[in-house]
């Protein structure tokens, strides 16, 4: 089919797409090398990229001096990875469940956990606010741990599921056969096989929880649990007219995702094209 | 009576505990942080406090005002309008980007495609306060990179501050949303032109139809599930905004509530602002409407959109 495309159609295609990246990496691109330029470089040539002249530090010098950024991001990792945990391994069980036994209420069940798809969880802030506040979970990361695994939940039991129905009952029945009780088959059959599909629940489920602002603002903004989302709001806020500060704590927040998702990227892209959330 | 027995045994099975050991930590978590909250806002928003400051049942007397009292509807309906203008951007801009970029991503043998992907896709895993500042930053008349580049082209006169302007504020962040966000539609439309299989594109070459006719006869009509899965995703996204208007406007949603959205309303009514204390009634109030409101719009998706669009099994 290619060899019948014109070499123009190739090209028209390649200037949008080349185009659009443009546009999608310019902000970015213009955040960090200004992070590296001195102020009154980051003002009289904003596009430049820093020479050996313009570079300076003391956008970094102030942000790791002011704000107490190591631990707004050691907060936003124990969050993340303790809501992942919960989410995966909650909701593979859940899918588990739903997936190979056949069982009054199955498809209702599968319907009620599906709800939280469609229906945001903020609707709720009021109510989860006063429910922390009653068991003195306000200012902990336990809210937020709590508050995101139920948040991270159906979409994760919804994809697994459609998952597990791939895995093959020979494979299971042989497991039974052999006497594996239904955990054993669950955690040492199961799981390992969709390895693939948890990668991509796990991306989805981590993007929106390390960028959250909402539920950090509300349940815990302390000094000790502030998010990094949260921690580097408040700093800019504070730092308005700082710009070397304010540019070097974008660059820092850009950059923890940044690594995250170039590690990941080929697991979510396969993840969506395998047909996960078609 | 021998062979009786022998017949009831295997008609009572075995309670099998496994399956509701399996269900019950994301059964539990998830009806208790998040089902039961729910509710205990709708139950809210019929409750108000009386001048003792006791609780009391009102009814529907808090949607009354939410709707009709000026201080209450003005700005109720000033932020439904510009949440709805909100979404019209996003359906007008975002998808059909979106869509153009995954058709293109999607021809055969184009070179680089993993390349596009994973850069277009960047801006959607930002935070909101990166990609927030980060445009304040660029549109800022005293940094200048907007202005200096509109110059380079010749167009500097059309440079204005534009989050400043009350009529160009919301559009503005509305585009800023659209940038970051079409990745999403564009890795869904990629996902579902993928999926396509080949004997139907070559069935449609054999009858002359190729290039952008095949697109607009064949592979259309066959993603046009996937078009609506991602309007209602959307949707509800949209309605549910708030961090990027919090983040660029403040709680305020300036200028002059120009911004101001469902989410940031929300906001502001709960937990109060300035000198307005926070009201957890009319809170839950302004959330029950946004339920009732993403509530529509899910099941005119489902029941309207979804059950007449025509689902092609390969």
């Amino acid at each position: 089919m290619a060899t019948r495309t014109p070499i123009s159609r190739s090209i028209a295609a390649h200037a949008v797409l080349i185009t659009y990246t443009l546009i999608a990496l310019f902000p970015v691109f213009v955040i960090v090398i200004n992070s590296f330029k001195s102020r009154r470089a980051i003002f009289n040539d904003p596009l430049a990229v820093p020479t050996a002249e313009t570079f300076d530090l003391v956008g970094y010098a102030t942000v790791l001096k002011q704000g107490d950024f190591f631990q707004y991001f050691l907060n936003s990792m124990t969050v993340t990875v303790a809501s992942l945990f919960f989410v995966l391994l909650f909701g593979a069980m859940a899918a588990f469940a739903l997936s190979e036994y056949r069982f009054k209420g199955n498809l209702l069940m599968g319907l009620y956990l599906a709800l939280g798809i469609m229906i945001p969880i903020r609707l709720g802030t009021v109510a989860i606010l006063q429910l922390m506040v009653a068991s003195g979970l306000v200012n902990t990361l336990t809210a937020l741990v709590l508050v995101y695994t139920a948040q991270g939940l159906p979409l994760a039991v919804f994809i697994l599921s459609e998952f597990m129905r791939q895995v093959s009952d020979d494979l299971k029945n042989a497991g039974r056969i052999d006497g594996l009780s239904e955990y054993r088959i669950f955690f040492t059959l199961v799981l390992p096989l969709v390895r693939p599909a948890m990668a991509t629940v796990a991306v989805f489920t981590m993007i929106p929880i390390w960028n959250d602002l909402w539920f950090p603002l509300i349940l815990a903004p302390a000094e000790e649990t502030k998010t990094i989302t949260l921690g580097s709001q408040v700093f800019i806020g504070q730092f308005v007219t700082n710009w070397n500060a304010v540019l070097a704590a974008l660059s820092l927040a850009i950059v923890p995702v940044m690594v995250l998702y170039l590690i990941f990227s080929r697991q979510l892209i396969r993840g969506i094209t395998a047909g996960a959330v078609k | 009576m021998k062979k009786e027995r022998v017949r009831a045994v295997p008609a009572r099975k075995p309670f099998r505990w496994h399956i509701p050991l399996f269900l019950a930590p994301a059964v539990l978590v998830y009806t208790a942080i998040m089902i039961l909250p729910l509710f205990a806002t709708l139950n809210l928003s019929l409750f108000n406090l009386t001048e003792a400051r006791e609780r009391v049942f009102v009814g529907l007397a808090n949607f009354a005002t939410l709707f009709g009292d000026p201080r209450w509807a003005d700005a109720f309906w000033n932020a439904l309008a510009n949440n709805g203008w909100f979404f019209v951007v996003h359906m007008l801009v975002q998808n059909p980007i979106g869509i153009l970029l995954a058709a293109l991503l999607s021809s055969p043998r184009l070179r680089g495609a993993a390349f596009y992907r994973t850069a277009i896709f960047i801006p959607t895993i930002l935070s909101f306060v990166i990609v927030g500042f980060v445009w304040k930053l660029i549109l800022s008349p005293i940094w200048g990179i907007a202005p200096g580049m509109l110059d380079f082209v010749g167009l500097k006169s059309l440079f204005a501050p534009w989050l400043g302007k009350e009529e160009y504020a919301l559009t503005t962040l509305a585009l800023i949303s659209v940038w970051q966000f079409v990745g999403i539609p564009m890795m869904l439309i990629y996902a579902a032109l993928l999926s396509i299989p080949d004997e139907v594109l070559e069935a449609a070459e054999m009858d002359g139809i190729t290039g952008a006719s095949q697109f607009w006869k064949i592979k259309l009509p066959l993603i046009l599930p996937s078009i609506g899965i991602i309007s209602i995703l959307t949707f509800v996204g949209n309605f549910n905004a708030f961090d990027l208007i919090y983040v660029s406007q403040g709680a305020l949603a300036g200028p002059d509530f120009a911004t101001d959205i469902l989410g940031t309303f929300l906001y502001r009514t709960f937990f109060g602002f300035q000198l307005q204390l926070g009201d957890p009634h009319m809170g839950a109030t302004i959330a029950t409407a946004m339920f009732g409101i993403i509530l529509v719009g899910v099941c005119i998706y489902l029941f309207a959109i979804q059950t007449r669009l025509r689902r092609y099994q390969f």
